[in-house]
């Protein structure tokens, strides 16, 4: 029963509560990173590693944070395991540090992270914010890929880096613009939808509800009426 | 007058061109969730304007006579969301004491701010593009217009999709996205227009 308990944590992070197409957590990285394969799975594990670090964390220390100011210590956590992150990859790959730029430091303020941490890495034990953390982080970085995958292959008509000559002449170039990638986005969360044929918990009020802010700022910020069932 | 011209097109640029929002996807999350209604998508824009513009005016010398200084630039983004949480928190503080009433337009929107990327995006940009304190301050305020802009553009296309009939699946975010798109499609039009504008 308990081994069933814990896969089913780590297991929802991948399917069910996809972080990036049925909760829409972390929209900015997923947008902006997946342009190509490379750059959506460094992103995604460096984004897992954070994830899994700042859940052991924040689930070890839930019991000594004061209540009142556990926003800004989580994210002085997080902000001290991306840094650790960000000094890796320059220094291990830095080919990898020039494609995420910016992106790389924004991991402090993917709402992912914040998100899991305050809804589950701050009332459960360690083992199982860890197996959340993993489930989540894999589900980020599948996501990514799968939408990396999509608009590389038939935007630039390579794979990873490494061109698809038949493909050459069809490239749909806007699939890698900015507009393309909120396209292929609102594409594949629509699918997902279909495929879990509306089964899959629908978020009430989308941008908000998971949005780490949404704790401690007032519900009229958040207007967004429900959707209707 | 060199100097103008390079804050115009600074402006411009990061208002049409580099549209934070619409190219760079930073601050997707507010542009989703905030843009439903004109007045709300003006109060997160005007506020979020307001904190980069601050934000920016305090990380900037932090940079260069803290970090810098004292060879601590890998301390750059632990400080610089540290100092933009306080940041936040003061402006409301303040708000409140000083201006109820502006509090209560704005204030619902501050929170949301400290873990909106746009701002913290804005502040490490304008280091990584080697910018003086005067055209970092610029490039923020065009930053906050844009946003400001795509925000009002987004809320006018919002409230049509409301009354629209949308296929099941696409109901919410998926078709939130995809009108989105259009609009950067359409910002898309101004690339080049800055250099043009002087060549």
């Amino acid at each position: 029963m308990k081994n069933n308990g814990n896969l089913s944590i780590f297991a929802n992070g991948i399917l069910k509560e996809n972080p990036v197409l049925v909760l829409i957590l972390g929209t900015c990285p997923t947008l902006a990173t997946t342009t190509n394969v490379f750059g959506a799975f460094g992103m995604g594990i460096a984004a897992l590693l954070v994830l899994v670090c700042s859940n052991f964390l924040i689930s070890l220390l839930r019991k000594v944070i004061p209540n009142n100011v556990r926003i800004p210590c989580y994210i002085v956590i997080i902000a001290g395991f991306v840094t650790v992150v960000e000094m890796l990859v320059k220094a291990f790959l830095p080919a990898l540090y020039e494609l995420l730029g910016v992106y790389l430091a924004l991991i402090v303020v993917n709402c992912i992270i914040l998100g899991r941490a305050e809804m589950f890495a701050s009332k459960n034990t360690v083992g199982k914010s860890v197996l959340d953390g993993l489930g989540m982080g894999i589900g980020f970085t599948l996501a990514l890929c799968a939408m990396a995958t999509i608009r590389e292959v038939f935007g630039a008509a390579s794979f990873a880096g490494i061109a698809i000559p038949f493909l050459a002449d069809y490239k749909i170039e806007f699939l890698v613009k900015a507009p393309g990638g909120m396209v292929v986005y609102g594409l594949l969360i629509a699918l997902v939808y279909v495929l879990t044929s509306g089964k899959a918990p629908q978020k009430k009020k989308f941008a908000c509800t998971g949005c780490p802010g949404a704790e401690f700022c007032k519900p009229e910020a958040c207007t967004m009426e429900k959707e209707e069932a | 007058m060199e100097v103008f011209k390079t804050l115009i097109v600074i402006l411009l640029s990061s208002v049409l061109v580099n549209n934070y929002v619409l190219s760079r996807f930073l601050g997707i999350c507010p542009f989703l969730g905030v843009s439903k209604k004109l007045n709300q998508a003006v109060g997160m824009g005007v506020s979020v304007t307001a904190v980069m513009l601050l934000a920016t005016a305090v990380t900037w010398p932090i940079q260069y006579f803290v970090l810098d200084r004292f060879g601590l630039g890998y301390m750059q983004t632990i400080v610089f969301i540290l100092i933009i949480a306080a940041l936040v928190q003061m402006v409301e503080i303040l708000l409140k004491k000083f201006s109820p009433s502006l509090h209560k337009g704005l204030g619902v929107y501050l929170p949301l701010i400290t873990t909106n990327c746009a701002v913290l995006g804005v502040a490490i940009n304008n280091i990584t593009d080697g910018f003086n304190f005067v055209e970092s301050i610029v490039s923020s305020l065009g930053c906050g217009l844009g946003f400001l802009l795509a925000m009002v553009l987004f809320s006018g296309i919002r409230s049509r999709i409301d009354e629209s009939e949308v296929p099941r699946p696409f109901r919410g975010v998926a078709i939130t996205l995809i009108a989105a798109s259009f609009i950067s499609l359409a910002f898309m039009g101004f690339a080049g227009i800055v250099d043009k504008l002087f060549a």
